[in-house]
């Protein structure tokens, strides 16, 4: 009696088992165009992913408004990586399955390294709002990556020549979070410096603890080194504990960094430690009437203001779209040809792409915390 | 059923929860704009949602007190899968059907099922390796990440510098994985407990923090990028092949791991390691070498993570530090623990479970994590022994009623 | 000698804020040998009740000393209140459980909580007020230790010497001892046990709160993964210490707290946690029950 029941039970078990597996993987229907958009949508880097789905939402409802491209109404598929290398391969996988025509992603550099083989095997291009690794473009081994953002060197150089040139500093410190980003910018940063002819030497290179409780210890090293000037590679709950650190120990050393800090929520924590910080970041567009449409557009919809890497994201998602319109096709050649010939309108200004797949006409400028917001330093 | 004070006690852990939850779920500070934001829907929410939760949690946990006290025949305390184990008849069939659903897995489904059941599937490799140190052994090493993080390392470092392909790098990396565990299991051997286990937990940061800052060694936290897939016979597979391929490898290496665990444990080294669990002293007694049993079970956990190390390397093509974190060697400890301590079918459910039930449930990206960790507390209250508790052979003495009883073991 | 002093003094900060936390989790472990994974997430929780309550009453235009007050002492009630409930939910059912399974439930319990404050509140670091101010007396000095960090240091001198009074002294403190000693021959002796746990976390948590509060207000930000960090080095801090021991938890976090301060004072900041760990292996291979843990002799 019971051996009959299990038995039922197992074969049920199986079958069911098979129907709910099966069910997932089979038929779609080739009528849209299919945009992929790949990373952070949940877990503690959300807030950098999240923004990019908003932006596709946003030029998808403007395209199929008017009609969709080549006839077809465009179709978002939203996958998360939580931005990690391991998951970003099965996210990949899951958008070649379902018929992702051109992928917007991923966000992280690490998670975009580990997708962009699998979307090369199948002819997929994909383009980032935010992943600035130098290899990803400069390298040659990811043909088929595009993005909107200028890369990690372009930004170290800037902040080096800065701090040279214009601040005339003779000792700089270069401190990174041991991020792959953070650590890879202050590399370059320090090369530069090293390579910039004696105008400044590196007095200090080394990587914090992110997340650690305290940074007294780095903070009176820096104090020792004499350093009149940090070069901070990494994102802003880092930047900001230092910098506060050193104010509140009377230090008045400058610190330089990067777009991860060109961030809003830097000077609402720092406060007024944050005053006269130095930070890269995008180029202004806010002149710009497209980039004024994008915000006014993120505002009706979802009522906030835009998050991080939004207008990288917009410009992408027309950029790929467009280059969809102008191919005539989703076939991959067409649109990298047109990727790299059409010129696009965006909210970033009027983009191309050149052969290694970074945009032409983005840029860093530098910017500085005066009286509690960032200011374009010219 | 006595309604009343039931009911009281549910009002009363309501009321409880709508007083625990209140900063945190109903006021929402934006500091940056200084607003305060007021969700007074979220309090009657958690009132509504505790009073009957509090309810079941109490249904639940009366039945699992008469579930102890009603003492039945053992094969009912047994769990369902491993009565199913016992069954000859069916067991042959049921197998049979397994396999051929394994086999043809890769071709009946698309190539994302088929990738994230290699994911598992590592994890299985994983669980196996975790689970003679823990759960055969009883060393509670949460730093086994790190020689899953020696062999992908050990398979990308060596085809960048030598070009060493897949199938000659998977030995080596069991080797490393081995050597690693050993040089763990050296300075450890004395210490007991949840010492070990937080040694073990700073020799996985270590590793990892070796990893992140050495770049001359490692390439630091950009990680290492464009490693092969296996490729077949010298052929280079497309994509969806490649997957197909990988699978089969890691069906494989499973099986074959299962083979050797199940062949281990019913050794002479499987006896031991069960002695030095349950009692260290005993074991010594018995002229066991504790030393060397101990350095054995480390070895021999660490090979099997040193090859999934390898095989994770072929599968994602890019390894770095980020994907070592002692999160990882918490989620292999729940595979075993929630799984099933020292039994094979448990560790394989676990960690199917949990690590395909993250994915399917990728609609609730948000509450993954949230209900992951309400299932983990839920199934070790309900539940201590895992989903398929490891059963030993119990010898009774028959016409003896006082050790009717099972032996309880830790 | 004036930076050997500063760092000197960088490690005693990071000291006491390790041992604010690892208090908790060597009291629970000296009573019913669970590593309380979750301890990190209470110590969370303590600040962002906080910064909750300090934002609402200052927006009520309450003057900042009372402000102060009244947070802390509600982020001490809501840390006992959400320790006490964790205990009840989580480990008291597990009491006779392998203990293994006693640590994955506290495992998913740390989950749980993190994630629970991530979907109530934010992701974001939220910016912390700062609840106690600079003294201009302390001006002098703050090139070498600011207000924030003296107060912390004091704060866990006045916490360790009340502690150590109380378990010492007090009844409640003698059933604790006896508790962790035996459980059984406790309560046989009319120790009611399940309040001497109770009671054991509800402590912990206090300091972890008060802890919260300063660490917060020192750092400047919080976020929902602040507990999880800061407890792994608070967990190896109590083990260093010898687990189970009260001074040894404080005297373990300031080793670790000066292990790590000079190693980036006078090697490098990269290996900062590396050191750390290493200097853990090896006290443990010379004392393997940590400096001040009892090696027991395990009898047969």
């Amino acid at each position: 009696m019971i051996k009959g029941i299990s038995k039922m039970r197992l074969i049920t078990a199986l079958i069911v088992s098979i129907i709910f597996f099966g069910s997932t993987g089979l038929g779609f229907a080739a009528d849209t165009i299919k945009l992929g958009i790949a990373g952070a949508h949940s877990g503690d880097l959300a807030s950098y992913g999240i923004p990019s789905i908003k932006a596709a939402e946003l030029v998808v409802k403007e395209i199929n408004e008017k009609g969709g491209i080549l006839g077809k109404k465009v179709e978002i598929l939203a996958e998360d990586d939580v931005c990690k290398p391991e998951v970003a391969t099965n996210t990949a996988t899951k958008l070649v399955s379902e018929g992702a025509n051109v992928v917007l992603g991923h966000i992280c550099s690490g998670a975009t390294k580990a997708a962009l083989g699998i979307y090369k095997d199948s002819k997929i291009i994909a383009m980032s709002p935010s992943a600035t690794n130098p290899a990803l473009t400069q390298s040659g081994e990811y043909p088929n990556f595009y993005r909107t953002i200028a890369s990690d060197d372009a930004q170290a150089r800037l902040e080096v020549d800065f701090a040279t040139n214009v601040l005339k500093v003779k000792k700089i410190a270069v401190l990174h979070d041991k991020g792959d980003y953070g650590k890879g910018l202050a590399e370059f940063a320090k090369g530069f410096i090293e390579n910039s002819g004696g105008k400044a030497k590196v007095v200090l290179f080394e990587g914090v603890t992110p997340g650690a409780v305290d940074y007294s210890a780095i903070v009176q090293k820096i104090k020792k080194s004499g350093a009149d000037a940090v070069i901070f590679g990494g994102y802003h709950p880092e930047a900001s504990k230092i910098v506060m650190q050193m104010r509140k120990k009377r230090m008045k050393t400058i610190l330089i960094s990067d777009d991860g800090v060109k961030d809003d929520t830097f000077i609402k924590v720092a406060g007024e430690y944050a005053e006269g910080v130095y930070a890269t970041g995008p180029k202004d567009v806010s002149s710009n009437p497209l980039a004024i449409k994008a915000t006014e557009d993120h505002k009706k919809a979802y009522g906030s203001d835009p998050g991080a890497f939004f207008l990288n994201a917009y410009a992408a998602a027309q950029a790929l779209l467009n280059a969809i319109q102008k191919a005539g096709s989703t076939d991959y050649d067409a649109i990298a040809k047109a990727l790299k010939t059409e010129y696009v309108d965006t909210p970033l200004g009027k983009i191309k792409f050149d052969d290694r797949g970074d945009a032409i006409g983005v840029g860093f400028a530098m910017y500085q915390v005066r009286k509690g917001a960032y200011a374009e330093v010219k | 059923m006595n309604l009343f004070p039931e009911l009281r006690k549910s009002f009363i852990a309501s009321l409880w929860f709508m007083f625990l939850t209140f900063p945190i779920m109903v006021i929402r500070v934006n500091t940056i704009e200084n607003i305060v934001e007021w969700r007074w829907m979220n309090l009657v929410f958690v009132g509504i949602g505790s009073f009957f939760l509090s309810w079941l949690w109490r249904y639940l946990l009366s039945r699992k007190e008469m579930g102890v006290n009603k003492k039945t025949d053992d094969q009912d305390r047994t769990s369902l899968v491993s009565r199913l184990m016992k069954n000859k008849q069916l067991i042959i069939p049921a197998a049979a059907l397994l396999a051929i659903f394994t086999i043809i897995f890769p071709h009946i489904f698309s190539t994302y099922q088929t990738s994230i059941m290699i994911t598992a599937l590592i994890y299985v490799m994983l669980g196996l390796g975790l689970n003679i140190v823990v759960g055969l052994a009883g060393l509670l090493d949460l730093g086994y990440v790190a020689f899953y993080a020696v062999g992908a390392y050990a398979y990308g470092l060596l085809n960048y510098h030598f070009g060493l392909g897949f199938w000659t790098a998977l030995p080596v990396g069991a080797a490393l994985g081995a050597l690693f565990g050993i040089l763990l299991g050296f300075p450890v051997l004395r210490l007991r407990g949840d010492y070990l286990a937080i040694v073990t937990l700073g020799f996985g940061e270590i590793i990892r923090l070796i990893l992140e800052n050495w770049n001359e060694f490692s390439f630091g936290p950009s990680g290492i990028a464009n490693i092969p897939r296996p490729s077949f016979f010298g052929m280079d597979l497309s994509i969806q092949w490649a997957t197909v391929y990988i699978y089969y490898i890691v069906i494989g290496i499973c099986c074959i791991t299962i083979v050797i665990v199940g062949r281990l444990q019913d050794s002479r080294i499987g006896r031991a390691w069960i002695a030095l669990r349950e009692d260290e002293i005993a074991c010594q007694a018995m002229g066991i070498d504790k030393a060397r049993t101990k350095l054995n079970a480390f070895a021999l956990g660490a090979t099997w993570a040193g090859m999934a190390g390898v095989v994770f390397a072929a599968k994602t093509t890019f390894i770095n530090p980020a994907s070592f974190t002692i999160w990882e060697s918490i989620i292999i400890l729940c595979i075993v623990v929630l799984g099933g301590m020292g039994s094979v079918v448990g560790v394989v459910s676990g960690a199917l479970v949990l690590i395909l039930l993250p994915e399917y449930l990728r609609a609730f990206s948000e509450y993954r994590l949230l209900i992951f960790g309400a299932i983990l507390i839920f199934m070790m209250v309900f539940r201590p022994g895992g989903i398929v508790s490891d059963v030993r052979r119990v010898y009774r003495f028959e016409s003896s009623a006082m050790d009717d009883k099972p032996q309880e073991y830790s | 000698m004036n930076y050997f002093l500063e760092i000197f003094l960088g490690g005693l900060t990071r000291g006491s804020i390790y041992a604010l936390i690892a208090l908790g989790y060597t009291m629970v472990y000296g009573i019913i040998e669970l590593i309380n994974f979750a301890h990190g997430e209470i110590y969370m929780i303590g600040a962002f009740t906080a910064l909750i309550v300090a934002s609402v009453l200052t927006l009520l235009g309450f003057n900042t000393l009372s402000v102060f007050i009244l947070a802390l002492v509600l982020a001490v009630i809501y840390s006992c209140c959400y320790a006490f409930t964790m205990e009840k939910i989580a480990y008291k059912p597990l009491r006779q459980a392998p203990r293994l399974s006693a640590l994955i439930s506290a495992i998913g319990m740390s989950l749980f909580l993190q994630n629970y404050v991530l979907l109530a509140q934010t992701s974001d670091f939220l910016p912390f007020p700062r609840l106690i101010p600079d003294f201009d007396f302390m001006e002098p000095y703050a090139h070498i230790i600011t207000t924030q960090e003296a107060v912390i240091l004091i704060t866990t001198a006045i916490f360790m010497t009340i502690l150590t009074i109380f378990i010492k002294f007090t009844r409640m403190g003698k059933a604790m001892r006896a508790t962790s000693q035996d459980k059984v021959m406790a309560a046989l002796t009319g120790i009611d046990v399940n309040r001497v746990i109770s009671f054991t976390f509800i402590v912990g948590a206090a300091a972890a709160a008060v802890g919260g509060v300063l660490i917060a207000s020192h750092i400047g930000m919080i976020n929902f993964y602040i507990g999880f960090i800061a407890g792994i080095k608070a967990f190896v801090a109590a083990v260093l210490g010898g687990i189970g021991s009260i001074p040894g938890a404080v005297l373990g976090s300031f080793v670790l707290g000066w292990t790590e301060s000079f190693c980036t004072g006078y090697v490098s900041s990269d290996y900062e946690d590396v050191f750390a760990f290493l200097f853990l292996v090896l006290i443990l291979i010379f004392r393997p029950a940590g400096i001040l843990g009892r090696s027991e002799s395990n009898k047969v």
